[in-house]
């Protein structure tokens, strides 16, 4: 078990500042990310963009930042679980908790700080009444062992690149493969969809265009789907699967089941601290929300700075915290 | 200040109009969150969540960017009227307008 003082969900730009100003109170972090990397949204959505209102720099580009933010934290050697979604938490009997993962990993903390900006992306559920009785008897969001759906009856829904690319690879796979697409063209990659259509043309796939999802049925498991066009004329298809493919949403997750305060998926805190209605657990960046809250990055840095101060007091309940200026103290490494 | 109005299909069928100033910078989003529309708006207005997904039934405004006709190919219940409101100008969006709001949270 990975054992520290801070334990960091999210580490995007507000989650890497936490750990230096926790470091500058001589308390330990460790971040844990379900992206593959670090700087959250800057590194996966917009590395190239410039940020303009980060104090200091007319103009930053986010991956820049994120950069110059892993340099900054470096004296204080953060440790990292990345690619992995945290689950649970546990609070232990000394007011302590265990982070885990969905991977197992498990961290033991006092302190944790949910850094997670927009939240963690899930795939999309299109709206059908009954879609929910069929997740894992039939319906699934995203493909994990393509061999499942050999010999079987497949629909796949959606128009982006996943339902493209899964389509030509599942078209040798499955005995049936139907791909409903609510538009009469794509917008993935050209040479995708071209393939698309000559897989159709040789009737190696079905290709329903101008169509939408409708109700699903079976007893006990995915046996039907009903398949509307825009004219409103209804078909019923049998399928052993069907795999909805409508990209992915950012959802607060697990998070949600922690018995925090929330206003809509946002994470209510005290905003002398950045503190959530559980105490030991803050809320700094994005993910949280008070009268006046802004998104922006420097207003997740001035978060992350008030609530390494009375982290502290959990950390060190014996010590007397002293402030001091890094211009008069230096960054002391450990 | 220049207003424009804007009408709203609420769920029940009923229409609210709205007036919305066009000369403040805002997006159809900013507006109609700041009218108590429960828009989740989760990524604040770079057309990366979907959630603020309105129909545009009656009127124009300014055409979708590369990236918003990706993310509203990606939602299910997207149609041929489907605007993401985040990025929909109030000062290029057309006096009069009328849509009703899709997004998650609705």
């Amino acid at each position: 078990m990975i054992q520290t003082d801070i334990c960091i969900i999210g580490a995007g730009p507000v989650g890497l500042f936490a750990v230096f100003e926790a470091g500058l109170l001589k308390m330990r972090c460790h971040l844990v990310d379900s992206l593959p990397q670090v700087g959250g949204q800057l590194s996966e959505i917009y590395p190239k963009k410039p940020i303009y209102d980060i104090p200091g720099y007319p103009s930053i580009l986010a991956g820049e930042l994120v950069d110059n933010l892993m340099a900054q934290i470096e004296p204080f050697n953060p440790t990292f679980t990345l690619g992995e979604r945290v689950e649970e938490l546990e609070r232990r009997a000394d007011e302590s908790f265990v982070v885990r993962t969905n991977m197992g990993s498990e961290i033991a903390c006092k302190v944790v700080v949910i850094a997670a900006g927009l939240g963690c992306f899930e795939p999309r559920k299109p709206e059908i009444p009954n879609i929910e009785a069929f997740e894992n008897k039939g319906v699934s969001y995203m493909i994990l062992d393509p061999e499942k759906y050999r010999g079987k009856k497949v629909v796949l829904a959606g128009g982006g690149d996943s339902a493209l690319d899964w389509t030509i690879f599942l078209a040798d796979i499955a005995s049936e493969l139907t791909l409903v697409h609510r538009n009469e063209t794509f917008r993935g990659a050209v040479d995708s969809a071209e393939k698309v259509a000559k897989l159709a043309e040789e009737g190696k796939i079905r290709l329903l265009l101008s169509s939408q999802l409708g109700c699903l049925a079976g007893e006990g498991q995915l046996q039907t789907v009903e398949i509307i066009n825009k004219q409103k004329e209804s078909q019923l298809l049998e399928a052993d699967y069907l795999i909805p493919l409508f990209g992915l949403s950012p959802k607060l997750g697990p998070i949600e089941g922690w018995g925090l305060n929330l206003d809509k998926s946002a994470i209510e805190v005290n905003v002398h601290d950045y503190s959530t209605n559980v105490t030991g657990i803050y809320a700094i960046g994005d993910i949280n929300t008070y009268p006046g809250k802004l998104k922006l990055i420097l207003c997740g840095f001035h978060e992350a700075a008030l609530m390494a101060q009375t982290a502290f007091k959990r950390v060190y309940p014996d010590q007397k915290l002293s402030f001091k200026y890094t211009t008069v103290n230096g960054v002391n490494a450990f | 200040m220049s207003d424009i109005q804007v009408f709203v299909e609420e769920a029940d069928g009923s229409i609210t109009a709205h007036n919305f100033p066009a000369d403040m910078g805002l997006n159809l989003m900013e507006a109609l969150k700041g009218s108590e529309y429960p828009i989740l708006a989760t990524c604040g207005g770079m057309a990366l969540c979907g959630t603020c997904h309105i129909a545009l039934l009656e009127g124009t405004a300014n055409p979708p960017s590369d990236e918003e006709l990706d993310m509203l190919d990606t939602l299910f219940n997207s149609g041929d009227n489907s605007r993401l409101s985040c990025q929909i100008r109030l000062s290029a969006l057309s006096n009069g307008a009328r849509l009703q709001i899709l997004g998650e949270g609705n």
